[in-house]
């Protein structure tokens, strides 16, 4: 029978895995695409803030991924004791399987979010097709590169932005927004799971004339090929506030409801909000904001809110069905 | 089952042509160049890529955490499916070939199943039989068992994936070799079990640890199967072929290499092993 | 009565062998089908019938076909090879025989698509001449010969040493050249087996993931396998949409291989006539 040679494997498995000492804790957080970097050097620094603070080492493993197929994961039975998504919508789904409770986002300042960003362009060197704005992008020709958006958070709000732009050009008629994302998604080749697959599609496989990403991930790709590429920044674009929450069910079964919830909490320290700013997160401190050695453009950005909340988006644009599928025929 | 390709791959002697003229060197070299362009040169290039940034680069790759987490885990999940797909293999092998029965060949036809599946769909069905909304899957949570998304799922993928192996390769072999020595074991008042241990068994040991190293080496390479159910969490749920994948996806293409390397030599060395007990089992 | 030479415990190894089968392989597969089944016709429609859905079957089933073939003709070229002649090197070309399938598929994968990729040694000779083959149907087309190839050559290689020499010898003696003897009487006699290794090579390539994905750029309606197009509905956590896909690309492949199987017959039954 498959039952006992799972047990089997099981036990050959978890046994090593298994054992938990108090002296050391173990947290796995459960993440969105483009936060590698920074949650690599953020988790050094937290482990060492911990360890100073209370004596225990804590390892934190993570798994990166689309927003959205994260958060299914994780209702799936990905075993997160925290998760830190790019958008609300994805840890109100998690609420709503009750693994965490529905007031989530009051537990911690600022809607939980405790660095902001937004969508900008990367284009190539020289900018040879001269991308200023959002109508640069309806240009014969072009090929335009941006994620999922049924299982990436950053291809949500890619777009959004996009059709935020299409509503205020056309004095918010709907209509005319809905036919500049279809044009626009016309003219995308390939749809990735998650905002670090489009990055690594635009930069390493050289596919596409603008890449539609995260500013933080732009920014993160202009330090990593320098002189290949250019920032452009768009008149009007999105303001992003991914969110934080412990998967309390998860975290109180395995009994690390208080490293989970500090592991959170410290985001909003001076050290950490400065370290997210070297990442390319616009910090919610302001005078760390001020004192950072990134340089934020100044844009229009448009909340979540106009859209009347994640729920209302997320059922109108994204779900099955929605204006998404309606406009979206790869070709 | 196709019955031509049900014998593994012997090793022929070659039929000698005493005929020196140019045309077996041009064949030849025609066939060289071939195999040389399609399968040598990305070999090697693995291996290239793998040193390309120095020595120190590549055993650096060996030093990472989530690396070793990932040689961890495909270690363990290797042993496990070794372990269930032998004993299966040994008991199908026992059945097809000791016993008559209708049906024989459907029943090898369906062990040879997994041969023919994609390892996405493999995968997929491993998910769908025991992930969370499945019936098993949330019997067995309540439990406190979690399959999908953990270790015990990118085992049972990989038990999916390798199950013929070893069945295939022991079931051939005792089949060539009938049923004499044991019908004569037992007439001699020998136990079924004792028939089994103390005869087939020695008889067939060649052939047996020619399919757990196949089976082996095809465990530790499992990727498309374990890639569906795994979660690829970094330092849990990532086999080394998943970490190569992420190593890859992140720039780091020296790790990635050298981690690829380092796998290769070992698959690549498993089946040469096999090839030599499979030598063996013929002799 | 139990007749003399029957080995005793058939029915415990013969059950829980078919047990083990049963539970192991065939109810996680009926699984898939049974998930597809609870679809509506429409949604069904919808995932099978969808521009995208298409464009990866015939991407699939096509470079799958082109790829056991080119293997079917080369692999049967180097088992000959291997089979009738000696020469240096003849161990270490039947041992390189064994690579695509002792190599794992993710490791094909990123050789192949660094090596003929924009930027790869061999990438970068082929685009000088106006060749390109990662992040193209070619790509998919060589990254599938690559994996199909021992198939062929190991299926044809032991029917081949296993000919009796008297035909081709006769042949010879009647005055036919080598190559009429090798189309006129070596070949048919090999066919089954070829056809075996095509089969192989084919089922094996249908279903191909990670030596594929690296190189194809996976994008919709060009370059998109259908292994991909699962996990891709996978990710989207739509379930019932990568069963559909599965089970049909389940049940072409049993269907080709079943098909494949009864031809092999039809061409030994009708040898054994001639």
């Amino acid at each position: 029978m498959r039952g006992p040679a799972a047990v089997l494997a099981a036990l050959v498995v978890l046994v090593p895995l298994g054992a938990g000492a108090d002296s050391s804790v173990k947290i796995l957080n459960v993440s969105y695409d483009p936060t590698r970097e920074f949650y690599a050097a953020y988790n050094v620094l937290f482990a060492k803030y911990w360890k100073a603070k209370t004596g225990q080492d804590v390892t934190i493993d993570q798994s990166h991924g689309g927003s959205g197929a994260q958060a299914r994961a994780v209702t799936e039975g990905l075993d997160a004791d925290v998760v830190t998504l790019a958008l609300a919508y994805d840890i109100d789904a998690i609420a709503k399987a009750k693994l965490l409770p529905p007031d989530w986002a009051a537990k911690f300042p600022d809607n939980a979010s405790p660095y902001t960003s937004t969508i900008v362009f990367l284009v190539r060197k020289g900018n040879p097709r001269h991308v200023r704005d959002w109508n640069d992008l309806l240009q014969p020709g072009i090929a335009i590169v941006t994620a999922n958006p049924k299982t990436s958070g950053g291809a949500r709000w890619n777009f959004l932005a996009a059709y935020n732009y299409g509503l205020r050009s056309n004095h918010y008629d709907d209509a005319k927004a809905r036919a500049y994302v279809a044009a626009l998604y016309r003219a995308v080749p390939v749809l990735d799971s998650g905002s670090r697959g489009s990055t690594t599609t635009f930069t390493e496989r050289g596919i596409g004339d603008v890449l539609l990403a995260w500013e933080n991930e732009a920014l993160l790709a202009l330090k990593e090929h320098p002189g290949e590429y250019e920032l452009v920044v768009p008149k009007t674009s999105v303001l992003a506030e991914p969110p934080v929450a412990v998967v309390e069910a998860n975290a109180e079964k395995h009994g690390t409801t208080q490293v989970a919830a500090a592991y959170l909490d410290y985001l909003y320290s001076p050290a950490a909000q400065a370290l997210a700013c070297t990442y390319g997160y616009r910090p919610r401190n302001n005078a760390v904001l001020r004192g950072c050695t990134t340089k934020f453009a100044a844009l229009d950005l448009t909340s979540i809110e106009k859209f009347g909340g994640w729920q209302a988006a997320q059922a109108r644009f994204f779900a099955e069905g929605g204006v998404f599928d309606q406009i979206y025929q790869p070709h | 089952m196709i019955a031509v390709a049900a014998a593994p791959a012997r090793r022929p002697r070659p039929t000698v042509r005493n005929r020196p003229n140019a045309v077996p060197a041009v064949a030849i070299a025609i066939g060289a160049l071939f195999v040389g362009g399609l399968i040598v040169v990305p070999l090697v290039s693995v291996f290239i890529e793998a040193f390309s940034a120095g020595a120190g680069a590549f055993a650096s790759a060996f030093v990472d955490g989530y690396t070793r987490s990932a040689i961890a885990l495909t270690l363990e999940v290797a042993a496990a499916t070794l372990v269930c797909n032998t004993l299966f293999g040994v008991l199908a092998a026992w059945t097809i070939s000791k016993y008559r029965f209708p049906g024989k060949a459907l029943l090898q036809s369906a062990i040879d199943v997994p041969l023919s599946v994609s390892p996405v769909v493999a995968g997929l069905a491993i998910l769908l039989a025991v992930g969370v909304h499945s019936p098993f899957g949330g019997w067995l949570l309540r439990h406190g068992l979690r399959v999908a998304f953990a270790p015990p799922g990118i085992a049972l993928a990989t038990m999916f994936v390798t199950f013929p192996y070893v069945a295939r390769e022991l079931a051939t072999f005792l089949q060539e070799q009938g049923r004499d020595l044991e019908e004569a074991a037992l007439s001699m008042g020998a136990s079924v079990w004792q028939t089994f241990w103390r005869v087939t068994l020695p008889n067939g040991r060649y052939a047996l640890l020619g399919g757990m190293l196949l089976c082996n080496a095809r465990a530790m390479g499992e990727f498309g199967a374990v890639s569906v159910i795994s979660g690829h969490i970094r330092g849990y749920t990532n086999t080394v072929p998943l970490q190569i994948e992420v190593l890859y996806n992140e720039d780091a293409f020296a790790a990635a290499f050298a981690l690829s390397a380092a796998l290769a030599l070992v698959t690549i060395a498993l089946s040469l092993l096999r090839n030599l007990a499979e030598h063996r089992a013929r002799r | 009565m139990r007749s003399r030479d029957a080995i005793p415990g058939r029915a415990l190894a013969l059950g829980t062998t078919l047990t083990i089968v049963t539970l192991a392989v065939l109810v996680p597969l009926a699984i898939v089908g049974l998930t597809a089944a609870g679809m509506t016709g429409q949604r069904l429609t919808a995932a099978l019938l969808s521009a995208r859905a298409l464009a990866a079957f015939r991407l699939t089933f096509g470079a799958s076909f082109a790829a056991a073939a080119i293997d079917a003709v080369a692999g049967s070229y180097v088992a000959w090879l291997l089979v009738r002649y000696r020469f240096g090197g003849h161990a270490l070309l039947d041992a390189i025989v064994d690579v695509p399938l002792a190599l794992p598929t993710a490791v094909t994968g990123i050789a192949l698509a660094t090596l003929y990729g924009p930027n790869g040694a061999l990438g970068k000779i082929l685009a000088a001449h106006g060749v390109a083959v990662a992040y193209t149907q070619l790509g998919v087309g060589l990254a599938l010969t690559f994996v199909g190839f021992p198939f062929v050559v190991r299926s044809v290689q032991p029917v081949l040493a296993a000919l009796p020499a008297e035909f081709e010898e006769a042949a010879a003696v009647l005055g036919a050249s080598r190559l009429a003897t090798l189309a006129r009487v070596t070949l048919p006699l090999l066919l089954p087996a070829m056809l075996a290794g095509f089969a192989l090579a084919l089922a094996r390539a249908l279903g191909e993931y990670g030596s594929v994905v690296f190189i194809s750029g996976n994008m919709p309606l060009r370059t998109e396998i259908v292994p991909l197009l699962i996990v891709t509905r996978l990710e989207e956590y739509d379930y019932q949409g990568a069963a559909a896909i599965a089970t049909v690309l389940l049940l072409a492949s049993f269907a080709l291989l079943l098909a494949i199987n009864a031809l092999q017959r039809r061409l030994i039954a009708a040898r054994g006539r001639a």
